[in-house]
This record gives structure tokens, C-alpha cells and sequence, in this order.
């Protein structure tokens, strides 16, 4: 294993909590993403195990070496990972080249020349940063990190600067860059299509508490809590009771049992429906009422409103519109449903 | 009304300062091209070697101590947590109260032969009292200036050094970089444009002092000036000393200039700030023993002795005598700091509306007067008076008027006029960063309201800058009680105030006497630097002295 982060804990100024019993792997050649709402303590999370925050308790180890535990703190320049940072933090005195080739160790002109090639950067080697624009500068960045060989290549939300086009082609840039140097990694983001399109593994977190660590198909259908259900694409809760004969009965319709049961705390059970997964269906007895239509271009999504006041959310890829204030028949799509276990019960 | 000023009234306005500000200066280069040979060669032979050595040994002596300690308190401060850091963060500006030639007629009272801390090493350790070294040296000069302005320097390389935020320092950690190569090759050039900065107004500050060296008794060219002024009693070989001083100026000032437009690159704001290492052991002792003994060596002990000498005068010296010299020096300063105001609205105004470039080259020209050291600007604006005399003298006698002559060279306008060429950027900073606030569509809006003219500057415009006008009001009022050259050369008989007693007492060697206004300019001085530490900290502003 490449990265091994095992029960991190950190409370700023003994209250505020922004790392709760934090574990996580990340194997050799692997991307992961902490994936988060900002405050949710992601980028305190890659700080510390880049050595610039120090965590309360717990153990971090690089390459299957320990970098912190109760004993050994490794300062930050001898821990082997290298760092994108969000403002990309390039050193404005310095050319392009003289940032990459930046560092106490020397570096072989042919590694850096191949490294500007790939990243891209050929011709803007002796110009200096304020020269370049966003995505180059990022580029730089990027080359910058990766020139010493890091064990390990953190980035906190380094694209976050960019505009939405640049940013989508340049994090699968990054993606075969970083194949190309089979680097293991971790990127911090707190945008969804970022970590899927990128990262093999993805935790998301909240409040510092890490909630699921898992591919992103997991995260979707699987969802390990309400939070991640939340946070990861979209979707209604909708209360539901549970029968004596075992399943779940809710507005919509009847669920069959043999749907994963995730977690206990809330009072009134409910269950968690993927737009998707909701269709119309003349002839179902649920008709709830039209609240909002919209053209969404490949679809339109409709927002009904149930008897109980829940609202829940559908996304219909026939054409023909739907005027609001009328009743529709809906129901949830079965096929699916029980090949996927996309429901999330909470009992 | 002057908001329906265009652009060309911009132009017009900013370009009439420009000739003011510039005038002096072009005048002395024109008497140091006429060079009268005979005065020139004595000059060349007897004056010139000496004044040049003195300066330049002056200049960097000063440079080079004030970088070190500004430099060094502004890297413990901005990166390190130790006892004190906070007070020394606020306190370590403070000596920038203390005019030059105030801290120099102090350590020369403490120091020199008869001074109590050498008459007590010859009472206790007579075998010491030989090593002692002669304060009035260039040594001496370069201490006590350096201890009077290095806050200059220590203020801008802490912005430099906050301007960079944590990011790039871990970007270095991130690369195997370790303390002292992330020091020497990120920390100290990135804030190299601000350390630069703040040594180019050190540079200007020292060319420029007259006081302090006067104390000392140690010629530079602005003494030499003053000497050629008053013991040649030639205004041309004054000139001509004076236009090798403006060269010396020119250079600098270009030099500045270019600074400046690279600190942008530089400045990349909204990071999250640094955060301070904690020292520990024998590096926290350390560091809070050398912020400690320079804060005691630049203002405290300073700032005692002179309440000490003041406690013993004060029966003497405080009467009527001394309410005159403040009155007379509130009186030159209330003047001065009016006409300065006044320009640097009307410049405000026409740089308000985002003129072209012309303008934006004559607000710049009109706002470089600061870099004119007080002796020179004296020098050339009597040359541009009597200039001006013998033009109307002239016209006068062709219409047949007879006129009794000078005019203006010896009237009381001159003084306010020179106080404004060399502060209006004092006054100017102020009040144009609140005009910014005035956009536009502030205008336009009032004007669909019906709000235009008189009513529009009264209930829009002034109380918008009013608060600029307050900062540069008193920012300038207390520059002008600091000021001494000027006012020493140009002042009509009779109009003494307390920097020209100061330097009247100091050339007697009556330090005790001279205390009660030296504590009183220092506590006017107060002020600004109160301004500066507690609410505009991360402005960039001028304070220069006289």
C-alpha cells in the first residue's frame, strides 16, 4: 500500500473538530479524492499528511513508512510527497524551469525537459509565472509536484480556479499524466464530477467525519449514510413504514424486502429516490401533484408534491411535456430497483 | 461644477502642479550647467571630495544597518511566536516619532565626554574611558539615524513577507526545501521588491537629512548647502552642490519607480497568512533580547532622557517664549497644511475620471516632490522667485511702476509653498484613496436626483472624503512641525519655530534646553505612527521627514 491513514484524530483549540477517527488506503498507483462540502475538514485532512498540520492521535505511513505516530513527526520536506496547491503557490520570481527545477536535491535536465513535455509547458520554459495564464500556470504546478518523483502527489482543489470547460479537460489531462507516472495520489475537491471523472477511490466527508470510502459507483448506489446519499448526485426522501410481511411501504408504492438497511437512528423510516428511478406510470394510484417542470435539454425534470407534503424529484427522458398543477400517475422503477439496490432504507 | 471638469481640465490642473513641484529642480539644473568656473573650481578642490566621501559613507552605513535590523525584527515577527512579539510587532514603529535630529542631540548628550554614561565609566572604570569611541563621528551619524528610521524598512519587508502567505513557503517544504534554503531562496526574494522599497526611502531619508548631521557636526551636501548658503553667501555654489544632490535623487527615484511596477507581480493577495512557529529554548530568549534591546535602544531610552532633560527645564524653558514658538510653528503648519489640501483635492479631482496617460505622468510629477531633500528645494525656489522679482521688476519698470523690488523672495507664501511641493504625497494618499470611493455613478446618479454643483460637492462629495481629508491633514501638519531645513533657510525674521530652535539650541550643545520642544515634536509625531500601527497597518504610506 502506498498511503495507510489509520484513526486520525485533530479538535482545534479542544472544540471544534475537523478530523473524527479518520482511516483510509490508498493502494500503489491509485487516485484517491476527499470529496466534501468546504469546513467539512478535507484540506486539514491532506495537510496533515503532508506534515503542515499536526493530528492529535493516530498514524499516517507514506510508502510503508511512518511519518507520524505517537513518536516520529517527519517535517514536511523529508515525507516525499509532493503538493498542488489551490493557488498553486508558484514562485512568482521564478521562471517556469526554475520552478520545476526548484529544490535542494539536483535534477537531471532530460527527467525535466520530458516532464515539460508532457505536462504540456514546451515553449513557456523561461517565461515567469504572472506571464501564463490559468490552466498553464496550473500546468506548472503540476510539473512542479511531480519533478522531485513523489512516493505521494497531494492536491487541494487544484482546479477549482479554472473555468468549467478548462477544468473538465484538464483534470483527465492530469488523470493519464499522472498514469503516464504511475503516481499514487490524493486530490481534494469538494466538486462530485471531478472526483468521479478522476479518482479510483473516493471518501466522503463531513463535519470531519470521513462517511464512506469507496468507488464512486458504490457511493452512488451504495450509499453508506444519509449524508453521502445527499451529497452525491440527487435525490428525495420519502418516509416510509415497515410491513409486518417484511418490505417497506411508502407513497409511491411497495418495496420488496431484501434492500441493505444502513443505519438506525432516525425515528420514522425513509427512503432515499434517485430521480432516475422515479417514473411516470399512468397506471400507478400514486398521482401526486405537478409543483415544477423544467426543460433540462437531454430530459425534463419534474418536482411533484405527495399528500404528506414530501416532494420528490423525477427526471423523464420522453418528450412530452407536463403542465403543472396537474395530477400525474408515478411509480418506482422496479427493473432497477431490484437489481441495484439503489434505495437507501433508514429505520 | 469641478465634477463637470473633463479630462483636458485634468490634464491642466495635474500639469500646473507638475510645474510648480518641478520648477526648483529644473532651475538649480540650470545653474549647475551655468557653473560660474571660479566658484565651481573652488568647489571641485576644497568642498566637493570631503562632502562626497561623508555622504556616501553615510548613505551606506545607513542602508546596510537598517536593512539588517529592519529585516531581521520583520522576519522574527512576521514568522515566529515568542514573548512579546505583539508589542514589538506594534512598538518596533515607534521610533519614526522621534525626528532624526532629535535622536542625534540625545545620544550626543548621553554619549559624548561630558555625557553621563561616559563621566560615570570614568568614575568607576577609569581604564575603559579611553576605548570610548568619538560619537560625533560618521559612525555616530549612522547609528542614530539607522535607530531613527529603520522601522521604514522594518515595515515594509513585514507586508512583504505577510504579502506571500504560508502556501509558498510549504510549496518549498513540499519540495524537500528546509528552513534555511526555503530563507534564501523563496522568503527573502519574494519580499525583495518590498525590502528594496523600504531602503530607497531610507536612501532618500539619509541623502536628505540635514538635522541629524548638523548635530554631529559631520558635512554632507545638504549641510554643505546650507554652509555655502550662509557662510559663502553664495547662492550659486549652493545651487551647484544642489544639482548633484538632485541627480543623486533622480537616479533613485527611477529607481523606485520601477520598483514598484514589479511589487504587483509580486503581490498576489487573499492567502491564508503564515502561521507563526513557535521558538523554544535558547532561539525564544534570543529573539525576545534583541527585539527587547532594540525597541529600549530606539524609543525608550530615547524617549526617558528626554523627559529626564525636559523635567529639569521645564521651569526655564516652559513660558512665553515657548507658547510663541508653538504658535508660530501651528500657525506655518495650519498654512501649509491648507495649500497642500487644496492641491491635492484639485489632483485628486483630475485623476478621478480615469484620464490618459499624460495626466497620470503629471499627478506622478507633481507628486514627486517628496524626494527633494529640504535644502535643495530651499535653494531652488529662490531661484525661481528671484527669477520671478526681476521678470515683474522688469514689465513694471517698462510701464514706468516703480516697485521696492523683491517682491516675494523673503514673504511668508514661499514657506507653504514648499511645505506643499515636498508633502503633497503625504496629503495626496489620503484623500485620493477616499475620492476612489466617488465612482462615477455616484455623479450620474445624483444628477437624475436633481443634486448637481455646489450641492453635489457639499452633501456627496465632502462628507465621502471627509475622513482623507482629516488623515492628510494631520499627517501633513505634523511633517511640517518636524520640518527643519526648509523652514531654517526660508523663514522670514522673526518666524522661529521649534525644529529651527531645536537646531539653534543643538548647535550650542544645550541639549537640556532643547528638550521641551524636541518632547513636543515627538509627541505630535505620535500621532501618524499611532495612525499607522493600530488602524493602517497594510497601507502603503509615506511618512518622510524632514
Amino acid at each position: 500500500m502506498c498511503l495507510k491513514v489509520d484513526h486520525i484524530h485533530k479538535t482545534h483549540h479542544r472544540k471544534l473538530t475537523v478530523a473524527e477517527d479518520i482511516s483510509f488506503v490508498v493502494e500503489k498507483g491509485e487516485l484517491g479524492a476527499l470529496l466534501g462540502p468546504s469546513g467539512c475538514g478535507k484540506t486539514t485532512l491532506l495537510r496533515m499528511i503532508a506534515g503542515f498540520d499536526t493530528p492529535d492521535r493516530g498514524t499516517i505511513a507514506i510508502n510503508g513508512k511512518t511519518v507520524f505516530d505517537r513518536r516520529t513527526n517527519v517535517c514536511p520536506e523529508k515525507r516525499g510527497t509532493g503538493m498542488v496547491f489551490q493557488d498553486y503557490a508558484l514562485f512568482p520570481h521564478l521562471t517556469v524551469m526554475e520552478n520545476i527545477a526548484f529544490g535542494p536535491a539536483p535534477k537531471n535536465r532530460k527527467d525535466l525537459h520530458q516532464l515539460i513535455g508532457i505536462t504540456g509547458l514546451s515553449g513557456s520554459e523561461n517565461r515567469y509565472p504572472h506571464e501564463l495564464s490559468g490552466g498553464q500556470q496550473q500546468r506548472v504546478a503540476l510539473a512542479r509536484a511531480l519533478a522531485p518523483r513523489p512516493a505521494l502527489l497531494l492536491m487541494d482543489e487544484p482546479f477549482s480556479n479554472l473555468d468549467i470547460s478548462l477544468r473538465e479537460s484538464l483534470s483527465e489531462e492530469v488523470r493519464c499524466i499522472l498514469n503516464e507516472f504511475s503516481t499514487t495520489g490524493l486530490l481534494v475537491t469538494h466538486n462530485q464530477h471531478e472526483a468521479f471523472a478522476m479518482a479510483d477511490k473516493i471518501g466522503v466527508m463531513k463535519h470531519g467525519k470521513l462517511c464512506q470510502w469507496d468507488c464512486a459507483e458504490h457511493l452512488y448506489y451504495h450509499p453508506a449514510t444519509e449524508d453521502v446519499a445527499g451529497f452525491i448526485g440527487e435525490g428525495s426522501f420519502i418516509r416510509a413504514q415497515v410491513c409486518p410481511s417484511g418490505g417497506l411501504v411508502t407513497p409511491v408504492g411497495r418495496l420488496e424486502p431484501g434492500h441493505p438497511v444502513m443505519t438506525h437512528h432516525a425515528d420514522t423510516p425513509a427512503v432515499f429516490i434517485r430521480p432516475e428511478d422515479v417514473v411516470l406510470d399512468p397506471q400507478s394510484d400514486c398521482r401526486p401533484l405537478l409543483v415544477k417542470s423544467h426543460f433540462r435539454g437531454p430530459g425534463r425534470r419534474h418536482i411533484f408534491e405527495l399528500a404528506s407534503g414530501e416532494q420528490i424529484v423525477c427526471t423523464d427522458h420522453s418528450r412530452i411535456p407536463l403542465e403543472p398543477g396537474n395530477r400525474y400517475g408515478i411509480s418506482i422503477n422496479k427493473r432497477r430497483n431490484n437489481h441495484e439496490n439503489n434505495i437507501l432504507c433508514t429505520v | 461644477m469641478i465634477s463637470s471638469i473633463k479630462f483636458q481640465g485634468g490634464f491642466i490642473v495635474s500639469s500646473g502642479i507638475a510645474v510648480i513641484t518641478l520648477s526648483p529642480v529644473l532651475f538649480i539644473l540650470a545653474s549647475g550647467m551655468n557653473a560660474d568656473p571660479e566658484i565651481w573650481s573652488h568647489l571641485k578642490q576644497y568642498v566637493l571630495p570631503g562632502l562626497l566621501k561623508n555622504t556616501a559613507v553615510l548613505v551606506a552605513g545607513v542602508v546596510s544597518v537598517t536593512a539588517a535590523l529592519g529585516v531581521s525584527l520583520a522576519w522574527l515577527t512576521s514568522f515566529y511566536e515568542f514573548w512579546g512579539r505583539r508589542l514589538f510587532e506594534k512598538w518596533l514603529i515607534f521610533p519614526l516619532a522621534i525626528p532624526t535630529y532629535v535622536m542625534a542631540f540625545i545620544y550626543t548628550g548621553l554619549l559624548d565626554y561630558s555625557g553621563p554614561v561616559q563621566t560615570a565609566v570614568r568614575e568607576y572604570a577609569p581604564e575603559l574611558a579611553g576605548l570610548f569611541p568619538e560619537i560625533r563621528s560618521g559612525g555616530g551619524a549612522v547609528m542614530v539615524i539607522s535607530l531613527a528610521i529603520f522601522p521604514y524598512v522594518f515595515l515594509m519587508a513585514s507586508s512583504g513577507f505577510r504579502s506571500m502567505g504560508r502556501s509558498m513557503i510549504e510549496a518549498s517544504q513540499s519540495m524537500g526545501g528546509g528552513r534555511m534554503f526555503t530563507l534564501f531562496r523563496v522568503t527573502l526574494p519574494m519580499a525583495r521588491p518590498w525590502i528594496f522599497g523600504g531602503l530607497i526611502l531610507v536612501f532618500m531619508e539619509t541623502l536628505a537629512d540635514f538635522g541629524a548631521v548638523s548635530v554631529f557636526n559631520y558635512d554632507t551636501f545638504t549641510t554643505g548647502i546650507y554652509k555655502a548658503w550662509y557662510g559663502l553667501f553664495s547662492v550659486n555654489a549652493a545651487a551647484q552642490l544642489a544639482s548633484i544632490l538632485v541627480v543623486m535623487v533622480l537616479v533613485i527615484f527611477a529607481a523606485e519607480s520601477w520598483l514598484r511596477r514589479k511589487q504587483r507581480f509580486f503581490n498576489r493577495g487573499g492567502h491564508q497568512p503564515v502561521s507563526r512557529k513557535r521558538l523554544n529554548g535558547t532561539g525564544h530568549f534570543l529573539a525576545s533580547a534583541f527585539c527587547s534591546t532594540v525597541l529600549l535602544v530606539s524609543f525608550v531610552i530615547p524617549a526617558v532622557q528626554l523627559l529626564i532633560w525636559t523635567a529639569k527645564a521645564f521651569a526655564v524653558e516652559f513660558g512665553a517664549h515657548y507658547i510663541r514658538l508653538v504658535a508660530n510653528t501651528f500657525f506655518l503648519g495650519l498654512m501649509g497644511t491648507a495649500v497642500t489640501l487644496a492641491v491635492a483635492v484639485s489632483l485628486s479631482y483630475s485623476a478621478r475620471r480615469r484620464a490618459d496617460l499624460k495626466t497620470g505622468i503629471a499627478s506622478k510629477l507633481s507628486l514627486s516632490g517628496y524626494a527633494l531633500p529640504g535644502t535643495v528645494l530651499a535653494v531652488g525656489i529662490v531661484h525661481v522667485v528671484a527669477w520671478l522679482d526681476s521678470r515683474v521688476n522688469g514689465t513694471m519698470d517698462l510701464l514706468g511702476i516703480q516697485l521696492p523690488g523683491a517682491l516675494l523672495q523673503g514673504s511668508l507664501i514661499l514657506l507653504p509653498l514648499c511645505y506643499m511641493i515636498r508633502f503633497l504625497t503625504v496629503g495626496y494618499n489620503p484623500v485620493y484613496s477616499h475620492m476612489t470611493r466617488l465612482t462615477p455613478s455616484i455623479d450620474e446618479a445624483a444628477r437624475l436626483m436633481k443634486v448637481t454643483g455646489a450641492a453635489l460637492i457639499s452633501k456627496i462629495h465632502l462628507p465621502l472624503i471627509r475622513r482623507g481629508l482629516v488623515t492628510g491633514g494631520i499627517l501633513v501638519l505634523v511633517e511640517i512641525f518636524k520640518e527643519m531645513p526648509v523652514t531654517l533657510m526660508l523663514r522670514p525674521f522673526g518666524w522661529d519655530t521649534l525644529a529651527v530652535k531645536i537646531f539653534e539650541l543643538t548647535s550650542e550643545g544645550e541639549w537640556e534646553r532643547a528638550a521641551l520642544p524636541a518632547v513636543t515634536l515627538v509627541l505630535a509625531g505620535m500621532i501618524p505612527v499611532g495612525f499607522l500601527t493600530f488602524i493602517g497597518r497594510n497601507k502603503r504610506q509615506h511618512v518622510p521627514e524632514g
